[in-house]
């Protein structure tokens, strides 16, 4: 091996140092409970390892609460997410019609703008509908963040699967939409499902309207925000500890996709 | 200007060899096509040459000098390449000028070698616009320009032609001939079609699995094959081959002529192609299948039997097992 | 005709949907900062202005922005391109890399807490090298330069990712023969970036700006996570008075200045960085 490429090689491993000590760091004050925390010069591998923390935690009222919450939110937005965004991007990519271009450019244009901060005047209405602090609510809010990244996503899925396959599907004598859910749905499937888990993970980690739109149901990233000026220290982690690990599982799920969906939807 | 020596090339991946010890000698200004189907090495070798591969044995010579071991910009080439590469986000006139202006050439010699390869390609008139607003064939001649303004040691072409629709390619063809002529410069040219190669080559390497096959003039290939694949690969019908006496005789189509009953062997018709110029007629003759040419139109129905004799000049003969030429031998 | 009507049918859900959620409530947020109690007027701006917080939540969002984004830009431009020299185990690799994308900045500030706080493992580092002998307090308003670096760390950690995924599909669009033709006509490995890489990029480029500067803007937990409320930006502040002060109408206020910073920067992208269609591969 070349002096270069070891240098190479190096550079390659200490970035995935940078990003996975840090984690591991975090992991381990979570998992150690106090006496690491506390623990000073802190060594890297920490003497106690317990789960009494972890437990602690989820045994504080509202906690695991929260996780459930959070967990429900997410499956709602990523269900409206994918039944409003898949007609949407299979229209984008079949058919060519006017407003296309326009409903193309509305959607980019979600983007231009942070989108949580449009929970605030919704908080009144929300409260007049009753959906102000309700897990229907947030997720109400979070498919509309969740949603341009699912039709634009999904626009690349259809475009990328021929438009031959269906036709002829038609010709062997199914109907359009027999054709879409047998011969389509099936080969768009596995970007499909990159598509639910991802707006699932955008779902889990926001904050901003999740702690606005809610007072007493929170989902975990609410929740953590809101205690973490009176929580101790072992608490915030734990709390961290519990919201990376959903996170960092369904990002490994879809590893295999993420550039290509990253990729199209910033096009 | 230079002649290029390529001494025993060698490229594998692994297990599997890509090429096998090639060795090909071109003179300097001379044409020659690297002629052979796809998989057969000869793109390889052409980015061998160029320096976007390495190979695993074997050197590259320019005149006297041995640039294997150096990266592609130091190696005085140019390329075009099959899908042109031309540069997007650059005018036509900064496309051609590119080679010269990364070798820190002065703006007065750039402006006026972009003039004159650009007529050279009549692209003069195109000069302000970019790449997006040409057509194919116009995107290929930027390809070309950008490659001879650089006036390279050799120059190194990769199915250029083959993008292009077949009335688009015929005129492109004789253009390009035309222009390398005149520039003289040495060029090695990939192919797969052999119309192209025998077309456009001073001479032609066959390439097949990795090997050079034969390496001759088009004219050489072509009524001398050295192989059976060579004869089998070359022309347009292919050649037949027939078992004979323990080796195997190769004739052309069209080297075949009809007799009376005396002097020929039995050939049923089973299929007539009326070509326009030629008559095309399958059938069998002594239980093989055989292909036979006629000249002109000629009113002939399927399943009608004929009498036909190869001319003796033009049999090849070749060993059944290996495909190599044998020396001539009078048939039985 | 059923034919002609069904784009619009497939599309009519997610259109009402994002009118519902999106525009109305934009519309509102604007309606509601103007809104005060003797009509419509400026007056919520005005308590926004003179808040004491405002002055400094502004100049540390810009600060914030400015620095964060072309960091990250440059770092996974570097990462994108040194991803392409690996063969097995890219896969790995990038997945790796990408981990940061999956989690929330409140998890990604919670991480660094833990590495830069009193008792952390910086602190732990420096005393083991000598450099310290007790605690350090980093993170107080008593050391606002060290609490800002602190916060773009714990940022350029976790979004980084999601500029090094846009750049790495960016780069895959630009077709491989194009450097090769850069080099054999005479570029350099740099001059093939600066020359022919970056220029084909630039589309991602753009789109990765977009994306990177208007979430910037809205950066929040993470400044909330690592140091509390000593450092204040615009987003926080707006969550304050919602929440804390139980004024929306200021805190739309701050809503819209964060809108109208964040439309300024996309436009401002989208100029500097188009690609006239002429130049488009």
């Amino acid at each position: 091996m070349t002096g270069k490429r070891a240098l190479y090689l190096t550079g390659v491993a200490v970035i995935c140092a940078w990003v996975l000590v840090p984690l591991w760091l975090l992991a381990a004050n979570a998992l150690g409970g106090q006496p690491v925390i506390s623990a000073w010069p802190k060594p890297l591998i920490p003497s106690a390892f317990s789960f009494e923390t972890m437990l602690e935690f989820l045994a504080i009222e509202g906690v695991f609460r929260a996780m459930l919450i959070g967990f429900e939110v997410a499956l709602l937005c990523t269900f409206f997410s994918v039944l409003l965004g898949l007609p949407a991007g299979y229209a984008l990519a079949r058919y060519s019609f006017r407003g296309a271009n326009a409903f193309r450019l509305m959607v980019l244009l979600t983007r231009a703008f942070p989108v949580g901060i449009l929970a605030l005047p919704l908080t009144v209405g929300f409260i007049r509908l009753g959906l102000y602090d309700t897990p229907l609510g947030i997720a109400l809010m979070h498919t509309a963040l969740a949603l341009p990244f699912a039709v634009l996503v999904s626009a690349s899925l259809f475009q990328a699967i021929p438009r031959e396959l269906e036709e002829a599907a038609w010709v062997f004598g199914c109907s359009p939409l027999q054709a879409a859910l047998r011969v389509v749905m099936p080969l768009a499937l596995p970007g499909v499902s990159a598509v639910a888990i991802f707006a699932f993970v955008i779902s889990w980690n926001e904050v901003f309207a999740a702690s606005v739109l809610s007072a007493r149901n929170r989902t975990l990233t609410a929740y953590l925000l809101a205690m973490l000026s009176e929580s101790p220290l072992t608490y915030q982690f734990a709390g961290a500890l519990l919201l990376i690990v959903p996170s960092v599982l369904f990002i490994y799920l879809v590893r295999k996709r993420l550039f290509a969906m990253w990729g199209i939807a910033s096009r | 200007m230079a002649g290029i020596r390529i001494e025993g090339i060698r490229k594998s991946f692994g297990a599997t060899t890509a090429l096998e010890a090639v060795d090909l000698d071109v003179a300097d200004r001379e044409f020659v096509a690297l002629l052979g189907p796809s998989g057969c090495g000869k793109t390889t070798l052409l980015r061998i040459i160029a320096g976007l591969e390495t190979q695993t044995a074997g050197r590259v010579l320019i005149g006297d000098k041995d640039i294997s071991g150096l990266p592609p910009r130091a190696r005085g080439l140019a390329m075009v390449f099959q899908n042109y590469a031309v540069f997007p986000h650059l005018k036509v006139r900064d496309n051609i000028a590119f080679g010269l202006t990364m070798n820190g050439a002065d703006k007065a010699k750039i402006a006026q070698q972009v003039e004159s390869t650009a007529s050279l390609l009549q692209l003069g008139k195109l000069l302000d616009r970019y790449p997006a607003q040409l057509s194919g064939g116009q995107r290929q001649r930027v390809a070309v320009a950008r490659a001879l303004a650089v006036e390279p040691a050799v120059l190194l072409m990769d199915e250029p032609l083959s993008n292009l629709d077949a009335l688009l390619r015929l005129d492109m063809r004789a253009e390009l001939k035309e222009v390398l002529r005149a520039a003289g410069t040495t060029t090695i040219y990939v192919t797969h079609d052999q119309t192209e190669a025998m077309a456009l080559a001073d001479r032609i390497a066959v390439l097949h699995s990795g090997k050079v096959e034969q390496i001759g003039t088009p004219s050489d290939i072509y009524h001398h094959p050295a192989t059976r694949f060579v004869g089998g690969f070359v022309g347009s019908p292919p050649m037949n081959f027939l078992p004979k006496d323990g080796a195997l005789i190769g004739i052309r189509p069209e080297d075949i002529d009809l007799v009376s009953a005396a002097e020929g062997m039995e050939f049923r018709v089973n299929v007539v192609e009326p070509l326009g110029a030629q008559t095309l007629l399958t059938g069998t003759a002594e239980g093989q299948m055989l292909r036979v040419a006629l000249a002109g139109e000629h009113a002939i129905a399927a399943g009608t039997t004929l009498h036909i004799r190869p001319r003796p000049e033009r049999i090849r003969w070749m060993d059944a097992a290996t495909g190599q030429a044998l020396p001539a031998r009078t048939p039985a | 005709m059923k034919r002609r009507s069904l784009p619009y049918l497939l599309i009519a859900p997610a259109v009402i949907f994002l009118v519902v959620l999106f525009f109305i409530p934009l519309v509102q947020t604007i309606a509601l900062a103007f809104e005060t109690k003797s009509g419509l007027g400026i007056g919520n701006f005005a308590r926004m202005a003179d808040d004491l917080n405002f002055h400094d939540s502004l100049v540390n969002t810009f600060r914030f922005v400015g620095l964060a984004v072309p960091l990250q830009l440059a770092a996974a431009m570097g990462m994108a391109m040194m991803l392409r020299h690996l063969g097995r185990g890219r896969d790995l690799v990038l997945w790796i890399w990408t981990i940061p994308l999956g989690l929330s900045d409140l998890a990604a500030g919670l991480v660094w807490l833990a590495l830069l706080n009193d008792r952390g493992y910086l602190a732990s580092l420096l005393y083991a090298l000598g450099v310290v002998s007790e605690p350090q307090s980093w993170l107080t308003y008593e050391t606002p330069i060290a609490l800002f670096v602190a916060v773009v760390i714990a940022e350029f950690w976790r979004a980084t990712a999601i500029v090094v995924v846009i750049l790495v599909a960016g780069l895959q669009l630009v077709p491989k023969e194009f450097g090769e033709a850069a080099s054999v006509f005479g570029a350099s490995p740099w001059r093939i970036f600066t020359r022919v890489t970056l220029p084909l990029m630039k589309p991602s480029i753009q789109s990765a700006l977009i994306l990177r500067t208007v979430l910037a803007f809205e950066a929040f937990a993470v400044v909330i996570a690592i140091g509390g409320r000593n450092f204040p930006v615009l987003v926080s502040e707006a969550y304050t008075w919602q929440n804390f002060n139980q004024e929306p109408s200021v805190a739309a206020a701050y809503a819209v200045v964060v809108m109208v910073l964040s439309l300024a920067a996309t436009v401002l992208w989208l100029k500097l960085l188009r690609t006239p269609e002429e130049q488009r591969a």
